[in-house]
């Protein structure tokens, strides 16, 4: 699913900058939707999005370990401008929307991007 | 290949720039994307735990023939019990370090998944040694 699809579908904002092209081009494969960062670290998969109400700089860092693509933050959270400058330091995509984390994941999961059920995926 | 890093203990604005930065040079080295992914993940909850847990200390990371070696070293309190410590969901981690998404007690089960051996010499009152081994 396009990364430009699922800020439609999620009514979202971008907040690293106006790089429509860069929506249009980055494929997101699978998502996870977690506030807790060690869980998103024990979970392995390539090109996700991930869906948090966190917005501390360290949701940045651990999206940099994982290769995450994306970030979502829910219900209409947006983080301070150091953690938006960082993110795109690392080359990372940020979008917010005013839905919760359930509803958000809800949405994506829907239209069809799955999640990965196990975490034994290296 | 060797790198120094020194951990801040009292800025968890600035924990994981030494994993950022050495994931940059694995990377530019041309080491497979899985080992570097790997390597930073258990590079990361070591950071982490040295800034949270021991107060701050040092970093040093090395390319070595076979193998990534990490040594993360800080003169905190120790871990009491570690056959404990290791246990999933086991944390001492503080309510202000939880709401930022840590303290799940993961972070050295995550370590010990994502390497290929890890080894803690630590002493109560005066301080832990974590070293991450992962093979090349
Ligand atoms: N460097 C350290 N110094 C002192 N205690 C530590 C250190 N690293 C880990 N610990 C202890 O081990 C526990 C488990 O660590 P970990 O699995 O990373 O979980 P968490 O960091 O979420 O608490 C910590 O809560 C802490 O009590
Ligand atoms: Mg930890």
């Amino acid at each position: 699913m396009k990364l430009s699809y699922i800020k439609t579908l999620l009514d979202a904002d971008i907040l690293t900058g106006e790089e429509n092209a860069v929506f249009e081009k980055t494929e997101i494969h699978t998502a996870c939707g977690c506030d807790l960062m060690s869980d998103v670290l024990a979970f392995v998969k390539d090109q996700s999005l991930l869906l948090t109400g966190l917005i501390n700089p360290q949701v940045i860092r651990t999206a940099e370990m994982m290769d995450i693509v994306a970030i979502c933050f829910v219900r209409g959270k947006v983080p301070p401008q150091e953690v938006i400058e960082l993110a795109k330091d690392r080359g990372i995509a940020l979008i917010t929307t005013k839905l919760p984390l359930y509803l958000a994941c809800g949405e994506l999961y829907k239209e069809g991007l799955g999640g990965k059920k196990s975490a034994e995926t290296l | 290949m060797l790198k120094h890093y020194d951990i801040s203990g009292t800025d968890f604005s600035v924990a994981g720039e030494a994993s950022s930065n050495f994931k940059v040079v694995l990377k530019k080295l041309g080491i497979s994307p899985d080992i570097v992914r790997r390597v930073s993940i258990a590079m990361y909850e070591a950071e982490i735990n040295t800034v949270v847990h021991g107060g701050g200390g040092e970093c040093d990371a090395e390319v070595l023939d076979g193998c990534v070696k990490i040594v993360f070293k800080d003169d905190g309190p120790g871990i009491e019990n570690v056959e404990l410590a290791m246990q999933e969901g086991y944390s001492t981690a503080s309510d202000t370090v939880r709401e930022l998404g840590f303290g799940a007690g993961m972070g050295l089960p995550n370590i010990k998944k994502y390497t290929d051996d890890m080894k803690i010499e630590t002493q109560v009152g005066v301080g832990t040694k974590i070293t991450l081994i992962v093979n090349l």
